[in-house]
């Protein structure tokens, strides 16, 4: 009888493109609109990225920007240096947020406007959800660019998981405002049918995103949740709200699912399950991505993927309550505005809910939003949850900060002593030892 | 340019040696001193830029200026958590969580932070982690005046701090007290706001070194203990007579949370400036004009800091946009030039001064950039640069 010659399975990387590619299509369509309406002067606006309103702009078909991530791909294209050095030129500091330094000095070379790829935004939002560099950096694009500011100021929480009835009217009151003046730039008249059209986009995309994040704890886990995450984190912060966005995620989804059923990983062999704090290195990203990959490491959870929203814990944009949604979104379900303890609750979860064996703390310069005070977070995991924790530091932005080799040093070290520990186990009872530690310590309830 | 030096008198001199013996205690030791007099007396830190002191004293307790630990302290255990790319007033004021300066024991209940940066919002959640039972209080200070709904969100941030902390001490904080306390410290401000004017009008009349000495006692004292003592100096100066000396008139900006070293300013005015606006300190004298005490007081205080407080680099107001408050300070006390003195790391200052410098720039303003941290002990390099930049300013 003939027998099928089996099917060599491919590689583990040729599963993850697929999502990749996914991204990469929809993403480029959207900047395809950019560099458009950079020259045609089409409606756009500046927004960033945490906690966003974006959902507005698209109501007004106002095309939103993301100087984050103008930021972000400078960087990755390694592009970022000479951009950042023409802002320093002007008096930002060697201490500022390099992102912001990055897009200023694309700014000031011409690559926003008529002759650039990011178009001269006919509003600036500041939607500040966290960050208060966000303030700073829009201002100074404001008046760089002489082009009107409108500020959403989202008061940070403050107690706990309750948004406070007060805190939502404010923030409430202060989108009408962005209303009116979309209404007033484009003429079109606010249809709140649409919005909630728009929203409920956003909730499928987002229903998506939480199930993705979710087959991560399956073992391997189907995606890196750090380094495979910006495929998701670019549809589900700019792309929110479109159809194509949440139709992505129905895709990847279902990519996801099918790599998960058939035992499928980010790595051939998952060796070890971390979760990732902190932006990654992007001028180095590939470099540092083989650091882990190396070890065969796979981060299971990340907190910098939640910059945007913390959707794996349930919120969703409510089609039935489009405004408060966007507003309570704002608020509270994004990692920016809440606080370095309620981050740790996230990470514990993180390690405790998807079964990691470490976390990683990657902390960098640029940005104190996250990195303030991380030296308290690896004493926390460490000391009062025995959970092993590496820290190492560069940039997400300015290449000058990473040390290939010290970087490589400190993370070989690392796992080579996580393998210790786990071969050493390994002689009492079979499967990872170091996983029942940490759980263990959990469990008695630091 | 012509300004002039005079030898405080007597009376100036004993006051302002006061002040400055009490600047260089640490937070737990201004309390105790406090307390000599007022036994059950307890504090409640604030950390910069600004907090609302009155709710704070109606309560009955000692608001206190957190301005880092300057040299006083060593720094041990907050440099781990900390990181060296960090202001030196956030690791610092952690070491005083850490060591047990502003602990139960130490006559503290707690102490209020509020949204002035991304290091100061971690710095209020890890200190409150590391400090269990010590009150951390956070406000979220409005970032948008533009809005109408700006004025009911501050009253009820002011009014959720009230209560908070009334609801922590178990007792009622009575509107007639924050009233008082709005008198009281009406006072307080009027008086550093005439010795500023002192400072100003009377060139040399007293030094920015000793002035922000007493404006930082002010922070670590019983308004009541502070007004008499303030009069009495204002009193002395107005006797003093004043020395002539060449020196250039200028506007020191950007020391608006950290507090430089008091040997930063010796420097400065050493090297041949004369200070004649400033922002240090500025949270503690913030308000333009006095707080009105008739109707609701909370709701007086929250009107007040949104729509008649002095600008800073922390805060957004579309309105009153910073360059153009800098521009004003500098055109109303007539200075030559400004140094932009930010603390190393501090961002809202290093970003300003981008702006700053732009527009001081576009109106031939002459400018000097600095930066400070709590544990420099050598001011000679610093001393030599604003020589340099002073003598280009008398000589060119
Ligand atoms: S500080 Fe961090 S969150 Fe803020 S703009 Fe910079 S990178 Fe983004
Ligand atoms: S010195 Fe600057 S960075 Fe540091 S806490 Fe104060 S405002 Fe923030």
């Amino acid at each position: 009888m003939p027998t099928a010659a089996p099917q060599p399975a491919p590689a583990a990387n040729d599963y993850g493109s697929v999502v990749h590619d996914l991204s990469r299509e929809v993403m480029t369509e959207w900047m395809t609109q950019l560099q458009d309406a950079a020259r045609t002067g089409a409606p756009s606006a500046y927004m960033m990225v945490s906690g966003n309103c974006v959902e507005i702009l698209r109501c007004f078909d106002i095309l939103p920007v993301f100087p984050e991530i103008n930021a972000l791909q400078l960087a990755i294209r390694k592009k970022a240096l000479p951009y950042i050095l023409k802002a320093e030129e002007i008096g930002y500091a060697s201490d500022n947020c390099a992102y912001v330094k990055a897009d200023i000095g694309y700014t000031l070379s011409e690559g926003v406007g008529e002759h650039g790829s990011t178009p001269k935004p006919s509003l600036i939002v500041c939607n500040f959800v966290g960050c208060n560099v966000y303030i700073k950096w829009f201002e100074h694009c404001a008046e760089m660019l002489d082009v009107p500011l409108v500020m959403i100021d989202v008061p940070f929480v403050r107690q706990g998981e309750a948004v406070s009835t007060g805190d939502l009217h404010y923030v409430m009151a202060q989108l009408r405002g962005l209303i009116t003046a979309c209404e007033e730039l484009t003429g079109v008249k606010f249809d709140i049918d649409r919005l909630r059209e728009i929203v409920g986009h956003s909730a499928r995309a987002e229903a998506g995103w939480s199930r993705a994040k979710e087959l991560c704890k399956s073992r391997p886990a189907p995606f890196d949740c750090y380094f495979d995450s910006i495929n998701m984190m670019g549809p589900i912060n700019a792309l929110r709200g479109t159809k194509q966005a949440a139709d992505f995620f129905d895709a990847a989804v279902a990519h996801y699912e099918m790599m998960a059923s058939r035992g499928l990983g980010a790595t051939d062999e998952e060796q070890f399950r971390v979760v990732f704090e902190g932006p990654p290195p992007y001028p180095y990203y590939r470099n540092f991505r083989n650091l882990f990959a190396a070890w065969k490491a796979v981060c299971v959870q990340s907190t910098y993927s939640t910059v945007g929203g913390t959707w794996e814990f349930g919120f969703r944009h409510d089609p039935d309550r489009p405004l408060e949604s966007i507003a309570e979104q704002m608020l509270l379900h994004n990692l920016c505005n809440r606080t370095m303890q309620e981050r740790y609750r996230q990470i514990r979860r993180y390690v405790e809910e998807w079964e990691a064996d470490a976390l990683v703390i990657h902390s960098v310069k640029s940005c104190r939003l996250f990195s303030a005070g991380q030296g308290d977070m690896r004493e926390y995991f460490t000391k009062e949850l025995g959970v092993p924790t590496l820290m190492v530091e560069s940039d997400l932005e300015d290449p000058r900060y990473y040390a290939e080799a010290q970087m490589k040093n400190r993370i070989d070290a690392f796992f080579e002593s996580l393998q210790y520990k786990r071969l050493r186990g390994s002689a009492a009872e079979a499967g990872p030892v170091l996983k029942e530690g940490v759980s263990d310590a959990l469990r008695r309830g630091h | 340019m012509n300004a002039s030096w005079s030898r405080p008198a007597a009376g100036a001199e004993e006051v302002i040696r006061e002040c400055r013996t009490l600047v260089e205690l640490l937070p737990s030791q201004a309390l105790a001193r406090a307390r000599q007099s007022r036994p059950d007396l307890r504090g409640l830190g604030v950390f910069p830029v600004y907090a609302p002191q009155e709710i704070i004293h109606a309560a009955g307790l000692m608001p206190i200026g957190l301005f880092g630990a300057g040299a006083k302290l060593e720094t041990t255990r907050a440099d781990s958590r900390f990181q060296s790319f960090i202001c030196s007033i956030a690791r610092s004021t952690l070491e005083l969580f850490l060591s047990g300066d502003l602990s139960r024991e130490s006559g503290f209940e707690g102490a209020v932070f509020s949204s002035i940066c991304d290091v100061a919002r971690n710095l209020c959640s890890v200190a409150g982690r590391n400090a269990p039972g010590v009150y951390v209080e956070y406000l979220h200070l409005p970032q948008n005046a533009a809005t109408p709904a700006a004025r009911e969100y501050t009253r009820r941030e002011f009014g959720r701090f009230r209560s908070n902390l009334a609801q922590h001490l178990g007792r009622v904080i009575d509107e007639d007290d924050i009233r008082r306390s709005i008198v009281l410290y009406n006072r307080v401000r009027a008086l550093i706001a005439d010795l500023y004017d002192q400072r100003r009008e009377r060139p040399g009349s007293i030094r920015t070194a000793d002035l922000f000495a007493v404006v930082l006692a002010a922070t670590c004292m019983m308004p009541e203990d502070f007004v008499p003592k303030a009069e009495d100096l204002l009193c002395s100066l107005r006797e003093g007579a004043p020395v002539e000396r060449d020196s250039v008139n200028v506007v020191l900006e950007g020391a608006f949370c950290e507090a430089p070293p008091i040997d930063l300013i010796d420097a400065i005015e050493s090297a041949g400036c004369q200070i004649v606006e400033d922002d240090l300190a500025i949270g503690w004298r913030i308000f333009r004009g006095e707080v009105p005490v008739e109707g609701d007081p909370v709701a007086a205080l929250a009107d007040a800091y949104l729509a008649s407080s002095a600008y800073t680099s922390v805060r957004h107001d579309s309105a009153r946009p910073r360059t153009r408050g800098l521009l004003d300070r500098v055109e109303a006390s007539g200075a030559d030039a400004v140094i932009l003195a930010s603390a190393k790391f501090c961002e809202p200052a290093l970003f300003d001064y981008v702006l700053f410098r732009r527009a001081l720039d576009e109106r031939g303003i002459p400018h000097l950039k600095i930066e400070f941290e709590e544990k420099m002990w050598t001011f000679e390099r610093l001393r030599n640069e604003i020589e340099t930049f002073t003598e280009s300013l008398l000589f060119d």
